[in-house]
């Protein structure tokens, strides 16, 4: 079991303004060619809350995802991010409003370390301009040092001190999804956009990356929106979970109300209209047979 | 006085501040000032005429070609423009100089900046291309400049070239090897540590997250096309700094020495000093500068020995043959080029004798 361990600079530092993320989406269509990726999705994300958004392959998660971090362009509707439209924000202005985000297949910087990966996340924190860069200033050390000391406290959060001067591309998947998640948490995100956490985790490494999410959720208040495959995860840490399917949303809830909504259970077990017709099908084979 | 640190055994080190310093041993320091020492202590004063000119070019190709390391071996954009970025340069500080008097202090700086700026408007295809397709697009650039240096006889006096007065520093005249000698090298040590401090700062792991994964680097908050027009500016801003100090070298410049062939040079000291490695563009610019003046010695020979006169024309293209078989056998052995054969041999004898 862990000992104590300290909140991290960036939320110890963190007033009332500065956690706040009100994430509203409203009727969000985008379609690519005759694909209707996502059409008509409502969603809302409050302060503190963690919400999964889940659903079979091709459901549109990662679209979703997608929209609201500035890499696709809606066709229709709008993300208002605490009351300011970011629907047409770019990819890098999305991070300065305060968005973090990782991927589903690991983007990280394979030649770089992993200290070097994760003071990519501080870059948005960097205020020195390029002349004070070039001469290495004493203001431009004395902020380099503060970084690396933040960085320092989301290494150690996420025990991951063994491995902070070692390449990437070096270390195995389950920790790379860890660097990733340490290198989205320097950006200091107000809201953290998680793709598939827990991808490719083994049993282990997934109860470590539970424990640090709720760990960020629960005791410091971070606001997160997880896609995850994983049911067994996403019921017993998620607020509310959203479900998608073929673009469309299907229900909204607490995990409990989701779990036993029959639309939900349709789409995932096949069932309904479709599955009684199959019966039937299967019912004058026997007959056939019989 | 803190402890002096050698070759320590493990990390000891006690503070953030001391990992962020260029040399991770005071060893290394110490190596660093004696090399400079050497280099402007003993070589400019024991050293031949032709030697110091050879030295000389070096040091200005080496300027030029970390600038094109930081765009090519950084950022992963590649270039074939450097080589008119350096004529550039060279026009724009024979211009300032010529026409309107301004001091070398003045005239090289300046010239930096115009070339930064010319670069950044040559660099504008980045935002769509990338490899190859950018590379042609360099390509126009490289053909665009030569033409506008050839045909706008108003300001480059065409195919007549510029003589560039006397430069002087506060009265003291600089004319000959040596005085350029110190003019040269202490340009290209600020350069260099300017260098490696634009690497170690943000903008430097700006252009290498580009490099390594440009939408994860969006995901960050990095801008990657205003980024990447900076790192434009950056390399032809050495560019043009070097291709400033050579025409005030040379005393008279034409648009004839910066053509393709340039360009494939600096791109050669690229590849062959070691892609991304500060260090290795300058020995990539020793390497090819003594190919190039070792090539021109063995043709004057071949062609002044006795009834080899008619191989004059057969022998042309050696240069060009030895330039591609260098850069093919390292990308062969050595992708890593000359920083890190450095690197090894370095190593080696720093373990020895138990380098198992």
């Amino acid at each position: 079991m862990k000992s104590f361990r300290g909140e991290p600079e960036i939320y110890r530092q963190r007033d009332q303004g500065r956690t706040e993320a009100e994430l509203e989406v409203k009727s969000l269509s985008l379609s690519f060619g005759g694909i209707q990726a996502l059409s008509d999705i409502d969603m809302e994300v409050h302060t503190g809350e963690l919400v999964a958004v889940i659903g079979p392959n091709g459901a549109g998660k990662t679209s979703l995802l997608n929209c609201m971090t500035g890499y696709y362009r809606p066709q229709k509707g709008r993300i208002i991010f605490n009351g300011k439209d970011v629907t047409r924000h770019s990819t890098h202005s999305l991070t300065r409003v305060g968005i973090g985000r990782t991927f589903q297949n690991i983007e990280l910087f394979p030649g770089m370390t992993v200290l070097s990966n994760m003071m990519l996340g501080r870059h948005i924190h960097c205020r020195y301009g390029l002349i004070p860069g070039c001469f290495f200033s004493p203001s431009v050390r004395k902020e380099e040092i503060r970084h690396r000391r933040i960085l320092e406290e989301i290494i150690d959060f996420l025990e991951m001190q063994a491995i902070r001067n070692k390449p990437v591309g070096s270390l195995p998947y389950g920790m790379r999804k860890r660097v990733e998640l340490g290198r989205a948490l320097a950006l200091d995100p107000r809201l953290l956009v998680l793709d598939e956490p827990f991808a490719g985790m083994t049993l282990e490494e997934k109860e470590d990356m539970v424990r640090f999410l709720l760990e960020l959720n629960a005791g410091w208040g971070q606001t997160m929106i997880l896609v995850e495959h994983d049911m067994s995860i996403v019921m017993s840490i998620s607020t509310r979970v959203t479900v998608l399917n073929f673009g469309e949303k299907l229900a909204e809830g607490t995990p409990e109300a989701v779990q036993s909504d029959p639309k939900v259970i349709a789409a995932y077990l096949g069932g309904g209209q479709e599955n009684g017709n199959g019966l039937s099908r299967d019912n004058g084979l026997q007959a056939d047979i019989g | 006085m803190r402890d002096l640190k050698f070759h320590p055994c493990g990390n000891y080190r006690e503070s953030y501040r001391e990992e962020l310093t260029v040399f991770e041993t005071d060893f290394g320091r110490l190596w660093m000032a004696l090399g400079l020492a050497v280099l402007f202590g003993v070589v400019p004063w024991t050293t031949s005429p032709y030697m110091l000119y050879v030295i000389n070019t070096i040091g200005i190709m080496a300027i030029a070609a970390i600038g094109l390391n930081i765009l090519i071996g950084s950022t992963g954009l590649i270039s074939l423009g450097h080589g008119a970025f350096f004529g550039v340069g060279a026009y724009a500080a024979g211009v300032l100089a010529s026409s309107w008097n301004v001091p070398i202090y003045l005239a090289v700086p300046a010239a930096g900046i115009i070339t930064a700026l010319t670069g950044m408007i040559f660099g504008i295809p980045s935002g769509r291309l990338k490899g190859l397709y950018l590379a042609i697009a360099t390509l126009a650039g490289q053909f665009i400049i030569e033409y506008v240096l050839v045909h706008w006889e108003d300001v480059t006096q065409g195919t007549m070239g510029i003589t560039l007065p006397d430069p002087s520093i506060l009265g003291v005249s600089l004319r000959g090897d040596r005085p350029f000698f110190f003019v040269i090298f202490i340009v290209l040590a600020a350069m260099t540590w300017m260098a490696v401090n634009i690497m170690r700062t943000r903008f430097g792991r700006a252009f290498v997250a580009i490099r390594d994964n440009d939408r994860a680097a969006e995901g960050m908050g990095i801008p990657v096309f205003p980024y990447k027009l900076l790192s434009f500016g950056i390399s032809s801003f050495y560019a043009g700094i070097a291709g400033a100090i050579w025409a005030f070298y040379m005393i008279s410049i034409t648009a004839e020495p910066f053509t393709m062939m340039m360009s494939v040079e600096f791109i050669a000291m690229v590849i062959i000093g070691g892609l991304g490695s500060i260090s290795g563009s300058i020995l990539g610019a020793v390497f090819i500068t003594m190919l190039n003046e070792t090539l021109r010695w063995v043709t004057d020979i071949l062609m002044n020995a006795g009834g080899l006169a008619g191989l004059e024309l057969t022998l042309a293209p050696l240069r060009e043959l030895a330039f591609g078989l260098a850069i093919v056998l390292f990308i062969l052995f050595e992708p890593k080029g000359l920083a890190e054969i450095w690197r090894v041999v370095r190593s080696s004898f720093r373990l020895w004798p138990f380098s198992y």
